[in-house]
């Protein structure tokens, strides 16, 4: 009898743990599915690497989470996150949108994202409003927290 | 002697400012000016006042400077005009104690956005719907986003293509009009179109 409620339990167990495994699966695929923002302005030449591939961008491109953004000479590239950020990267830059989620109902959510060289414009967006904490610039030595702004952040060449 | 150094000088500084990071604080179009906080391996600041900045070393070194309207479009005009346009919205009011008929003014709102959508590239439409008070967080997330599903249908029948909106259900949140909970108001009853 207790053999059999033990065996239960672990049966329990194991259908859960396939459940739970299961669900962040989905949530993954989905989470992964889902962009981060879309490409709003272009000029001249800027490039998207994602996944071990580089991508021309285009104006209506998606912007994914773990994306590469990198422009060339007397090139920009404009782009609006799902939370109303608004970015812009001048020339010769390289961004990188380390992490970004966002509810669209509560407007709980995460951005993370790193200027590697060259410009980068800032309009904050849902995220900086209801979860300050939750939003992060950086360059390769500074952070930036911010409190509902917008700046500029200037990289240099980069390393 | 004295003229190589003279030209030498110049070079130095250069190297220098090269190396350095710098944040600039802008206010925002109505005057507005928030906050960041930089912070890097030896020191941490805060910029809170419009055209502030910091300068940081590559050693962290962080040193504060005020900039003005002039230099930052002289040196970022073309980043700064580089930036998206901003999103606008309207607002779409229900017929009184219906989810499904608009407000006569409606025409002309929809009228609105066509206009804003011709004036953008890649415009993506969000709409959000909102309730008052009244019933709880879940149904009111619900009904929030039956509303906005109604105005996504309606929008789609003067032509606008449903892949480019995104209907959303902000339940109580935001009122347009501060309640107690569990207050009617018909001014919170909305659903709001942000074209961004």
């Amino acid at each position: 009898m207790l053999e059999d409620r033990v065996s239960h339990a672990s049966l329990y167990t194991v259908t859960g743990l396939i459940a739970g495994v299961a669900m962040t699966l989905l949530c993954a695929a989905t989470a992964h599915a889902e962009s981060a923002g879309m490409v709003k302005t272009l000029k001249g030449q800027a490039n998207i690497a994602r996944a071990g591939q580089i991508l021309p961008a285009q104006i209506g491109d998606p912007v994914m989470e773990g994306d590469q953004i990198s422009t060339g000479a007397d090139s920009s590239i404009g782009i609006t996150l799902r939370d109303d950020t608004m970015l812009a990267a001048g020339a010769h830059s390289a961004l990188l949108i380390k992490r970004f989620a966002f509810n669209p109902t509560t407007h709980d959510g995460q951005l993370d994202s790193s200027v590697k060289r060259g410009t980068l414009a800032v309009i904050s967006g849902k995220i900086a409003k209801t979860h300050p904490d939750a939003v992060q610039f950086s360059t390769n030595s500074i952070t930036l927290g911010v409190r509902g702004t917008e700046f500029i952040i200037d990289a240099g060449d980069g390393p | 002697m004295k003229k190589r150094l003279a030209f030498a000088m110049p070079a130095l500084l250069m190297l220098c400012a090269c190396a350095q990071q710098r944040v600039v604080l802008l206010p925002a179009p109505d005057g507005k000016v928030g906050a960041v906080e930089v912070s890097s391996a030896t020191g941490h600041q805060r910029v809170d006042t419009a055209y502030g900045g910091v300068a940081v070393s590559q050693q962290g070194q962080i040193s504060s400077f005020t900039t003005d309207p002039a230099s930052v479009e002289r040196q970022y005009g073309a980043l700064l005009a580089a930036r998206p346009p901003r999103p606008v919205s309207f607002i779409v009011h229900f017929q009184s104690g219906s989810s499904t008929e608009f407000t006569p003014d409606s025409a002309a709102v929809v009228q609105q956005i066509l206009q804003e959508l011709g004036r953008r590239a890649a415009p993506e439409l969000i709409v959000t719907g909102y309730t008052d008070a009244v019933g709880t967080d879940d149904l009111n997330d619900h009904l929030s986003l039956q509303r906005a599903q109604t105005v996504v249908e309606f929008l789609s029948h003067h032509g606008i293509a449903a892949s480019q909106m995104q209907a959303v259900g902000r339940g109580k949140r935001d009122p347009a009009v501060q309640t107690a909970n569990a207050v009617a108001e018909q001014a919170n009853r909305r659903v709001e179109v942000t074209i961004r």
